[in-house]
């Protein structure tokens, strides 16, 4: 039939459009519409989303950063770059981005060695291998504040469980929340907590898509586990471990909820902001309602973000293996 | 089925935008949530909210509230302190997502005051009759700058007194009878001495005081002039008092006599079940607060009075109603009610909270209150004395922000990490940061 034309043009694009007939033109134009113009279609909630919640966002901070801006005031005056000036001079900004680098760098190096390490463990047949799988991702699905709550008191310093426990080797009464590297460690604890079973489910999940021959063929060549794990599986799985690191690292520069609520509520991050982050550190400034200047510090830690990652794909690029 | 595709995609694209634009949507209305919904005929179900930052035992006043207006549902949210006040600047400025009364702090109430526009008048609601009622000063701090807006109303002061643990202090060989333990503290000077005293007893497990912020605060409340003075200058700085208020409380931290412990927070509420301090600065309104977050340590206690020869006021709260609020006949009743004489009464028996209103305070309920928590001490007539001496001092617009600071740098001495002087001065370039 005519009207099915444009359907067989369509499907053999040698053969060129029925033009002396309008309707059947019209149908064909609909046609490539839909195949032009329908993918865009399908993949448009998510720039929608994006756009409103991620690019604009961005945009707009960019532009609140260049202004003397305070939400009671409606005058916002624009100061230019003035903001980042007064930022890179800020001592309280650099201590900030100490602790979130020393906070990031305590947290993730163990965390993902420890996850390697046991979704190594969980990659071999195991009676209730789901129960285990579970309760990997347990410590995940724990409310944060939860978390952190309990953590404070393990880590209290009067009647603190850790404290406790290290009397008994008679290691002194340790003021975790008071010092910069020990508050460091307990909120590092608390992170790796919470985040170590899941990178290890991403890992193991890698981890299954390698091929069991070269497992086997290793093992003949006399090969022990230690050695498979850092001379097979590490090497296959490079494209999920740079994944995982840099998710893990842009986490950890976004560290806000441990902090804030170790300190109990207070922004500062410790009397002598000895666990500060960046975040905290726009937290601050944001509660005080100064959102240029907290606009200023949102964009500097993207860049900072921006950098590391790069630094990171770079780095974990390098790790090549022999197999691939 | 070349026909069906487009057909397929229009309705696809349409469901796109909506779920973009409901999620706009729901993102900018979500701090509206709390506002009562719709203009509301008198006799149409109303919901007032009411946003405090602890437990001001409010409750069975609502019920009573209801009894006369049984179209009213109450609901009470709470959060901490300072996340309270916060969230109430923020909710003001943003015109969304406040309560239809609203708590607010002595330490914050100038911050608020100056936004006249953005709360109801309660003079159009015929609350300016309860004037007389009022403390002169607790009734001037509810007014906008100008003084022709009544803004605020007050429910309590906090007249200061000083807890102490009875069972500490006869370890320590101390005197335990509150008449004594009063003589012992004329002066700061005094009370840091008494302290040294017990310290060198070494009480297993216990320090004189909590923590040196809430007695720096208490130092400096009792001079003339705080951290502003009256034309809402940042006077902290300068001020000699405040220097000497902080110099004394370093003194005391360096002295070993406190326990390290920021008020209110998780390790302080241990800390006041295990008796891990045998004094703290009693406003009236701790009394409430020591019995709800320790009650195992009842009759451990008893009150003297404060160091410095009285005066002095800390905290007392303010009930406000944002313009935001679509129910503000509703909402000045309730805070009529919740600041009314039978309210206060009530409340002073309940929680500790010390009346606004002067004429109770030579009501037989208070003068004659004992209160059985703290080993019967006749807490009525201590801190209605305390009021009657108040000499209420002006506060500023960030004394919240500047307490703060202040806070943290005796915690920085406390923690060994500055000397007193270092520690000082870096709280002056901290309060240079407060716009």
């Amino acid at each position: 039939m005519a009207t099915r034309a444009p359907d067989n043009l369509a499907a053999t694009p040698s053969l060129p459009p029925v033009r002396h007939r309008p309707r059947a033109y019209r149908r064909h134009l609909v046609h490539r519409l839909d195949v032009k113009v329908s993918p865009y279609a399908y993949v448009a909630p998510f720039f929608l989303l994006f756009c409103a919640f991620g690019l604009f966002p961005l945009a707009y901070t960019a532009w609140v950063s260049l202004h003397e801006w305070t939400l009671l005031s409606d005058v916002h005056e624009f100061v230019g770059l003035d903001n980042f000036v007064t930022l890179l001079g800020d001592d309280y900004f650099w201590n900030a981005t100490f602790n979130t680098l020393s906070i990031g760098v305590l947290s993730t190096v163990p965390q993902l060695l420890l996850a390697i390490w046991l979704a190594h463990l969980l990659n071999r047949p195991l009676r209730t291998q789901t129960l285990f799988r579970v309760t990997l991702l347990l410590p995940n699905v724990t409310s944060v504040v939860a978390v952190v709550v309990i953590f404070s008191q393990l880590f209290g310093r009067d009647y603190g469980l850790i404290n406790w426990v290290l009397s008994w080797f008679g290691v002194g009464v340790i003021d975790w929340n008071a010092g910069t590297a020990t508050s460091h460690v307990a909120i590092s604890v608390m992170i790796m907590w919470r985040w170590t079973g899941y990178n290890a489910l991403i890992f193991l999940a890698a981890m299954q898509a390698v091929p069991r021959e070269l497992y086997e063929a290793a093992t003949i060549d006399g090969a022990g586990g230690m050695t498979q794990l850092r001379k097979i599986t590490v090497p296959v799985i490079r494209p999920t471990i740079i994944f995982v690191v840099i998710t893990s690292t842009i986490g950890a520069m976004q560290i806000l909820a441990e902090p804030l609520l170790f300190g109990t509520y207070s922004p500062t991050g410790g009397p002598d902001r000895q666990y500060q982050t960046l975040s905290l550190f726009i937290y601050e400034n944001f509660v005080k309602l100064d959102f240029g200047y907290a606009s200023a510090v949102s964009w500097m830690m993207f860049l900072f973000i921006v950098v590391i990652a790069a630094v990171n794909y770079l780095l974990t690029r390098r790790t090549r293996g022999n197999l691939t | 089925m070349g026909k069906l595709r487009p057909g397929m995609a229009t309705p696809l694209l349409a469901a796109v935008l909506a779920v973009a634009v409901t999620a706009c949507g729901s993102g900018g209305g979500n701090g509206g949530a709390g506002a009562s919904s719709g203009a509301a005929q008198p006799a149409e179900k109303i919901k007032l909210t009411v946003a405090l930052f602890s437990d001001f035992h409010f409750a069975p006043l609502y019920e009573e509230f209801k009894k006369t207006h049984p179209n009213v549902e109450i609901v009470e949210r709470r959060a901490q302190f300072n996340d309270h006040h916060k969230n109430l600047t923020t909710q003001l400025a943003t015109g969304a997502g406040a309560a239809d009364v609203e708590a607010v702090e002595a330490g914050y109430i100038a911050t608020f005051t100056p936004l006249a526009d953005k709360w109801y008048n309660l003079n159009d609601y015929g609350l300016g009759k309860r004037q007389g009622d009022y403390l002169d000063w607790k009734w001037k701090q509810g007014l906008s700058p100008d003084g022709s807006k009544l803004l605020g109303l007050g429910t309590d002061v906090g007249g200061l007194a000083m807890c102490y643990r009875t069972d500490l202090f006869k370890k320590a060989g101390l005197p335990t009878d509150r008449e004594e333990v009063s003589k012992l503290w004329p002066t700061w000077e005094a009370y840091m001495e008494a302290g040294k005293k017990f310290v060198a007893a070494k009480v297993p497990g216990a320090k004189w005081f909590d923590g040196p912020g809430e007695n720096f605060r208490a130092i400096v409340d009792q001079a003339p002039v705080g951290f502003y003075d009256e034309q809402n200058n940042l006077v902290a700085g300068t001020n000699a008092d405040v220097k000497k208020a902080f110099d004394l409380s370093a003194q005391m931290v360096l002295a070993d006599e406190s326990a390290k412990l920021a008020a209110f927070s998780p390790p302080w509420n241990t800390g006041l079940t295990k008796g891990s301090f045998a004094t703290i600065i009693c406003p009236s309104w701790k009394t409430g607060s020591i019995k709800d977050a320790a009650p195992t340590t009842a009759g451990k206690w008893d009150v003297a009075a404060v160091p410095g020869g009285g005066g002095g006021n800390q905290g007392g709260t303010h009930l406000m109603a944002p313009k935001q609020g679509k129910h503000p006949k509703e909402a000045a009743e309730l805070i009529d009610l919740l600041t009314n004489k039978d309210a206060q009464l009530k409340l002073f028996t309940d929680a500790g909270a010390l009346p606004s209103i002067p004429a109770l305070y030579d009501d037989p309920t208070i003068t004659g209150f004992k209160n059985e928590f703290f080993s019967d001490a006749p807490t009525g007539k201590i801190f209605t004395d305390a009021a009657k001496a108040l000499k209420p001092q002006h506060v500023g617009p960030k004394a919240g922000d500047v307490l703060t600071a202040f806070g943290n740098a005796l915690q920085r001495v406390e923690q060994g990490k500055q000397s007193p002087e270092e520690s000082w001065a870096q709280a002056l370039k901290d309060l240079e940061r407060i716009k």
